[in-house]
């Protein structure tokens, strides 16, 4: 049984149009899933979707394999609320616990120890007190990285992780990320680092004009795979001449 | 000096108008960061209004405890601003700012064509700036306020953790399934009645004051929300305190006092941020 399985999925928001339409794919457990497509194509809104956000327009999406849809850790596109906002490190992965919580006003100690446990993970106990708004790029992602594991051991959903950060923080990112996969983690993301997606992904699904899913083998056999591949080396041919 | 403020604490009711007005002090402190942060401070300054429009309803109607108009108008306020200002951004806050200014103006027409005293402006006075002293707050007053204000300060306390997971984001808070709708609406409702108690203390053009100052000045110097958060509650009380003294000693207006020694700490505040570079 998979962990997701999504039929006949029709997106969009409810004052408009279909964005996207008759997406099928699954994720099994141990996936890494890349989502990639264009500006505007409806990979944020697929996120919300699958988070129960946002109602499909068509289409059932089924959480199997003993997850439900309460034990998915997200780490959004980010808000402008958070930039001036007073909080500390240790303050927003334990808020992570949240969804645990119910109407149990304060966190247990368990709930803490998970806190320690993903901050120690993340590489940021050392940050544990510091200001959310004072920390790098890198650094803030990887606070939402150890949040989002607070709210969920077995499945991540990533929207743009590494969008604004410098060509070595995004390496660190993704081996931070192929790392909790290897660890058992099922891995969802959105990216427009198409490279990156063929790199790490186990299963890319294209959405846009074309929708593609499969697995990354079957991606670059795929028109959009070739085509990406033929743009890549018509790139690194650009780049010999220039070098 | 000293004199004057114990021959006036040997009054129970001076005592009793201390701490109220410490207590008030204390609740509206508590949402300062959420309502700067969230841009819920808006809707803070339209309930203000909208409660002026009910105080003036109140006096028209020659109630014994004006409170009973007062609270409930106030509080279904804030639910329908939040609802409003929730679907339309842009058109949420031109609501919001139709609904304050024609409270406004309706309260203040109310108490021209209908005057309850002789001294009309007086008591528009009044209502816009707090009452010149503390002390007239009649007894069913000081009760419902200490009443009130320890509810607020148990809820916050209670709802601490998801106040803070809900106005950090949102998005992901609902995510993980926590319901936010219910809480922004638990936000909004602490607010209305933190602005009705305020109104007693220093009117309603002076509340947004309270609500703010303290949690702007605790975030020139702190960067984590429990610290914040202590800090303006803290701030706020002291400020408050000697607010009152201050008013009493030296017979000025009591809203106005403690607006000006909470400005006064706000600019301490940012001199000391400057001065250990904002994290304490
Ligand atoms: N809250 C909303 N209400 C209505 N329409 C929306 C909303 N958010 C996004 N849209 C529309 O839905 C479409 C898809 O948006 P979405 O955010 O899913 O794109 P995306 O693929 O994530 O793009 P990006 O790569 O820029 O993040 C866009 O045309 C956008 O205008
Ligand atoms: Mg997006």
């Amino acid at each position: 049984m998979s962990i997701l399985q999504a039929s006949h999925l029709a997106l969009g928001y409810p004052d408009g149009g279909i964005i996207v339409e008759d997406l099928n794919f699954t994720v099994n457990a141990g996936d890494y899933l890349c989502i990639v497509g264009e500006n505007g194509s409806g990979k944020s809104t697929l996120m919300k979707t699958l988070l129960s956000l946002q109602a499909p327009k068509a289409g059932t999406i089924v959480f199997g394999d003993g997850v439900s849809r309460r034990e998915i850790g997200y780490l959004p596109q980010q808000t402008m609320v958070q930039r001036d906002f007073p909080a500390s490190v240790k303050e927003i992965v334990l808020s992570g616990c949240q969804g645990r919580c119910g109407l149990r006003p304060f966190y247990n100690r368990a709930e803490k120890a998970l806190a320690a446990e993903n901050m120690e993970r993340m590489g940021l106990t050392d940050l544990a007190d510091k200001c959310y708004r004072e920390l790098s790029g890198g650094q803030q992602q990887r606070v939402l990285l150890a949040r989002a594991l607070c709210a969920a051991r077995k499945v991540l959903l990533l929207d743009e992780p590494v969008a604004g950060l410098d060509p070595h923080v995004t390496a660190e990112m993704y081996a931070l990320i192929e790392r909790l996969n290897k660890e058992g983690v099922t891995i969802i993301q959105i990216s427009h680092d198409i490279a990156a997606a063929v790199r790490y992904a186990s299963h890319i699904l294209h959405i846009g004009s074309e929708v593609f899913f499969g697995t990354r083998e079957e991606y670059l056999k795929s028109d959009a795979g070739q085509l990406f591949i033929a743009f890549q080396k018509a790139q690194a041919a650009e780049s010999g001449v220039l070098a | 000096m000293i004199e004057k403020l114990v021959f006036y604490l040997q009054y129970p009711f001076v005592r009793y108008a201390m701490i109220v007005g410490v207590l008030i002090a204390l609740c509206a402190s508590l949402l300062g960061v959420t309502l700067v942060l969230r841009r819920f401070s808006f809707i803070g300054d339209g309930l203000s209004h909208v409660a002026f429009g009910a105080m003036a309803i109140a006096a028209v109607l020659r109630l014994t405890n004006n409170m009973l108009v007062v609270l409930p108008v106030t509080v279904l306020s804030a639910v329908l601003l939040l609802r409003t200002g929730g679907k339309a951004k842009v058109q949420g806050d031109a609501a919001i700012a139709m609904i304050s200014v024609g409270a406004l103006a309706f309260g203040y027409l109310l108490m021209n064509v209908f005057p309850t005293s002789g001294n009309v402006s007086g008591d528009v006075c009044s209502t816009l700036f707090g009452s010149t002293s503390i002390l007239t707050l009649k007894k069913s007053d000081v009760w419902l306020c200490a009443g009130l204000g320890l509810l607020v300060v148990a809820l916050f306390v209670l709802f601490y953790n998801k106040i803070f997971a809900v106005t950090f984001d949102e998005t992901f808070a609902q995510a993980a399934g926590t319901p936010a709708d219910k809480y922004h609406l638990l936000i909004a409702v602490i607010v209305a009645v933190i602005i009705v108690l305020a109104m007693n203390l220093v009117g309603s053009l002076l509340i947004s004051a309270l609500v703010i100052f303290p949690a702007l000045s605790a975030m020139r110097l702190f960067g984590s929300f429990k610290k914040v958060t202590i800090c303006a509650a803290v701030l706020s009380v002291v400020c408050a305190f000697v607010g009152i003294v201050v008013s009493i000693l030296a017979e000025t207006p009591v809203g106005a006092t403690i607006v000006a020694v909470d400005a006064l700490a706000f600019g301490l505040c940012c001199l000391a941020g400057r001065l250990t570079g904002g994290n304490a």
